[in-house]
């Protein structure tokens, strides 16, 4: 009975491809899961949207939307019919082909990060062995469709913005590989399937979450933080934040483009907090192991939806970071610690079991955090402030 | 600590949350057209005629003496003085508007017309709701529309209401008081004059007639 | 299987094409991306998994930011007046003919050269890490230099730029 609840989506998929001939199991049973893909997710996205704007209300003293339906849940339908109606403006000048292929890209490369995550126990779409290659590869793939996005709007701030958004892309890139990679390292393999099933073990009632680890929580973090500037979430949102101050790389764009632009930016958010709790979450394992009996399927969307809150709360706390002190965070803060939490993953790999490898590498991590937090903050001294051009 | 001001930030963020379910001044917002906050004593947004007695014709106070009309920085009032007196609440004749107009979509509620007017015949209503489909003359107020009654000027502004009744009260009692006494006086000396000429005095003076009923 | 590989093959050979066809230089560029995830397509399709994704992750990912950012910084993206051929492109023809045919050569020949294989050998990222830190460890360090001299050389150059125009 467990069991079955557990593999509710596989057996009726199962169910499913049994009424056809056996030579069009295989294609329908990946197509079946296709339309899973594409009905479960976006109607998450559409969740997450309100669930935006009424926890961003309640952090901002207000409510959100409450009129649509019951306390304004319905509010991602009236969004849907205003962008679908609206009139879609190209401007005369833009470069036709790109500008049409530009969200289109961002959707169909974010959707293809859709196919590697367990979603539950033996619910994954493709099991591949390169599986977390093969989400960042799809990842990398957006940033092309971004300065697409810019460049054929023909207007020098879309421009303007969509090279500091790809900029930042590929900064915080680096970071979110190298953190996914100390993952890699202890379990011995990019297959995500594998990850979770390593991580699916538990002593005593604790489970063996990465995260619970010393270079887990480092790692954690430091994807945490590259994974909200992918994204270009608040506080990382300054190519987004241009549109509202002067303009975006999304700024030519009205109607149904827009919205394929913004299901791409929550879909990624999305695919990111997936892969984020797969390799450092357990993915689709209970937190205690006397919980295993509530489906898989509900542990991996509950962390996901945790992760989502997570984000929301940081952007309704923080303010936006400029350009430049944000390239500067990521080379000079967050990617040497994330180099430093490769050794120490490798120094714990290699330590062999017992308690003295925790308290080497949490003091190996806290120390480098530490100091090089000293570091960071000492080295903006407000002075009196000096002008390059001026004497 | 580096972080430390993030996770403070996140905690104060967190209690806001939290707090918006259970605690009013946690959530300050008030779903408007349903519920609405009473606006303050000394809110204003534009002006009106106060009357007196029950018939807003006879008891408006305004005496037509156009100061506001001048005042007014954008030239938002229009007043035309009528031709006949008619008494006012002390029963001295003056003066009375026969159109007095205010157009609030010029007037700009710096209430410098309330504070000129030596009669207290103007003063600042809190209704703001009066926008119209109407765009040739709906935003034009005329005297009746302006003329509101004095119980409805305690309802909106008790204290100073109950101030201007108190002088108003205070110059109606000064008047009668003067009048009193000069009708001593002039009796005395109609009295004087009779036993002089030992012809029968009439009084000649009409009594003085309260303005409130 | 040859059906899609002829698929594949178009969209390579396409974009390839429109890369030097086209006249603006950014369509260039991207036709080139399409080129490049035609090839990553190939390496799929010989199930080469790990040789594909980071074909996507390095080439389209990485490569062709670049080559979009050196045609924006540059400002490449100023059309021709007078075409994309230049007066000798018979000559060049001639030595791309040649170019080809010398590949051509050696790679027919070095496959006559490999017994044929019945099945498709599984090589797995494990053994493509094993490899790499196994026979491969000095070709591995090397290109890790060449990567490093080449970060550095930027880092100093765009240093002395800032340097040289204040």
């Amino acid at each position: 009975m467990i069991d079955k609840a557990d593999q509710i989506f596989v057996l009726l998929q199962h169910w499913l491809i049994s009424f056809l001939p056996l030579a069009l199991q295989q294609p329908a049973a990946v197509l079946i899961g296709v339309i899973g893909i594409i009905s479960v997710f976006p109607a998450i996205f559409a969740l997450t949207t309100v669930f935006e704007r009424k926890g961003l209300g309640r952090i901002q003293n207000r409510l959100g939307p409450n009129r649509v339906g019951p306390f304004g849940f319905m509010q991602p339908i009236a969004d849907a019919i205003k962008s679908l109606t609206k009139e879609d403006v190209v401007p005369s000048t833009a470069n036709g082909p790109v500008h049409f292929l530009a969200p289109v890209g961002l959707v169909v490369a974010v959707f293809m990060g859709f196919a590697v995550l367990p979603v539950g126990r033996n619910m994954v779409l493709v099991d591949m062995d390169a599986g977390l290659l093969f989400f960042f590869a799809m990842g990398a793939s957006t940033e092309v469709s971004v300065f697409m996005a810019g460049w054929s709007s023909r207007n020098k701030y879309s421009l303007l913005g969509a090279m500091r958004a790809v900029a930042q892309m590929i900064s915080y890139e680096v970071v979110l590989l190298l953190s996914s990679v100390a993952v890699v390292m202890i379990t011995g393999s990019l297959s995500l399937t594998k990850i979770v099933e390593a991580q699916n073990q538990y002593t005593g009632i604790f489970p063996h979450w990465y995260i619970f680890t010393p270079w887990g929580l480092a790692g954690f973090v430091m994807y945490a933080i590259a994974a909200t500037a992918e994204t270009n979430r608040s506080p990382f949102d300054l190519p987004e934040g241009e549109s509202e101050l002067v303009a975006g790389y999304h700024t030519e764009y009205s109607g149904f483009k827009f919205a394929l632009f913004f299901l791409g930016e929550y879909l990624a958010m999305l695919s990111i907090s997936g892969l984020g709790t797969t390799l450092f979450l357990g993915g689709w394992s209970a937190p205690f192991s006397f919980l295993t009996f509530m489906p898989s399927w509900f542990w991996f969307f509950s962390k996901l939806m945790l992760s989502i809150f997570v984000f929301i709360w940081m952007r309704g706390t923080l303010p936006r970071l400029r350009q430049d002190q944000l390239m500067n965070f990521a080379w000079k803060f967050v990617l040497p610690f994330t180099l430093l939490d490769l050794f120490v993953t490798a120094l714990w790999r290699f330590m062999g079991e017992g308690l003295l490898r925790w308290f080497v590498c949490s003091a190996i991590l806290l120390a480098a955090y530490i100091i090089m937090g000293r570091i960071a903050m000492v080295r903006k001294q407000f002075g009196p402030r000096s002008y390059r051009y001026a004497e | 600590m580096l972080g430390e001001g993030i996770l403070k930030g996140m905690a104060e963020t967190a209690k806001n949350f939290a707090g918006s379910f259970v605690s009013k001044e946690r959530l300050t917002t008030v779903e408007y057209p349903e519920e609405r906050i009473a606006p303050a004593e000394n809110a204003r947004v534009f002006p009106f005629l106060v009357y007196d007695s029950e018939n807003w014709e006879k008891g408006l106070r305004c005496v037509a003496c156009q100061i506001c009309e001048k005042e007014c920085p954008p030239k938002c009032i229009y007043i035309d003085k009528s031709k006949d007196k008619k008494p006012d609440y002390v029963g001295k004749q003056q003066f009375y508007p026969t159109r007095f107009d205010i157009d609030i979509s010029v007037c700009m509620s710096c209430q410098i017309c309330v504070e000129v007017c030596p009669f207290e015949a103007i003063k600042m209503d809190t209704q703001f709701e009066l926008a119209t489909d109407d765009r040739f003359g709906g935003l034009l107020l005329d005297r009746e529309q302006l003329a509101k009654s004095n119980e409805y000027y305690h309802e909106l502004h008790p204290t100073e209401a109950a101030e201007v009744d108190a002088r108003l009260a205070e110059e109606k009692a000064k008047v009668e008081a003067k009048a009193k006494a000069t009708e001593a006086a002039a009796a005395k000396a109609a009295a004087d004059a009779a036993a002089k000429t030992a012809a029968p005095a009439s009084p000649t003076q009409a009594k003085p007639e309260g303005g409130q009923d | 299987m040859t059906a899609i590989f002829y698929l594949i093959a178009a969209i390579t050979v396409a974009g390839g094409l429109a890369a030097v066809l086209l006249k603006n230089l950014v369509h260039c560029a991207l036709a080139v991306t399409v080129a490049f995830g035609g090839i990553a397509l190939l390496f799929l399709s010989l199930e080469a998994q790990f040789a594909g994704f980071v074909q996507i992750l390095v080439y389209i990912g990485a490569v062709a930011i670049l080559i979009v950012f050196a045609i924006l910084l540059t400002r490449g993206s100023d059309i021709p007046k007078d075409g994309v051929f230049s007066k000798t492109w018979l000559t060049g023809v001639a030595i791309a003919a040649a170019v080809f045919a010398v590949i051509g050569y050696a790679v027919i020949n070095s496959v006559n050269a490999i017994p044929q294989q019945d099945a498709v050998p599984h090589v797995t990222v494990h053994d493509i890490g094993l490899a790499l830190v196994g026979p491969y460890v000095l070709p591995l360090e090397i290109v890790a230099l060449l990567l490093t001299a080449a970060t550095v050389g930027a880092v100093i150059v765009a240093m002395h730029e800032k340097g040289g125009s204040e």
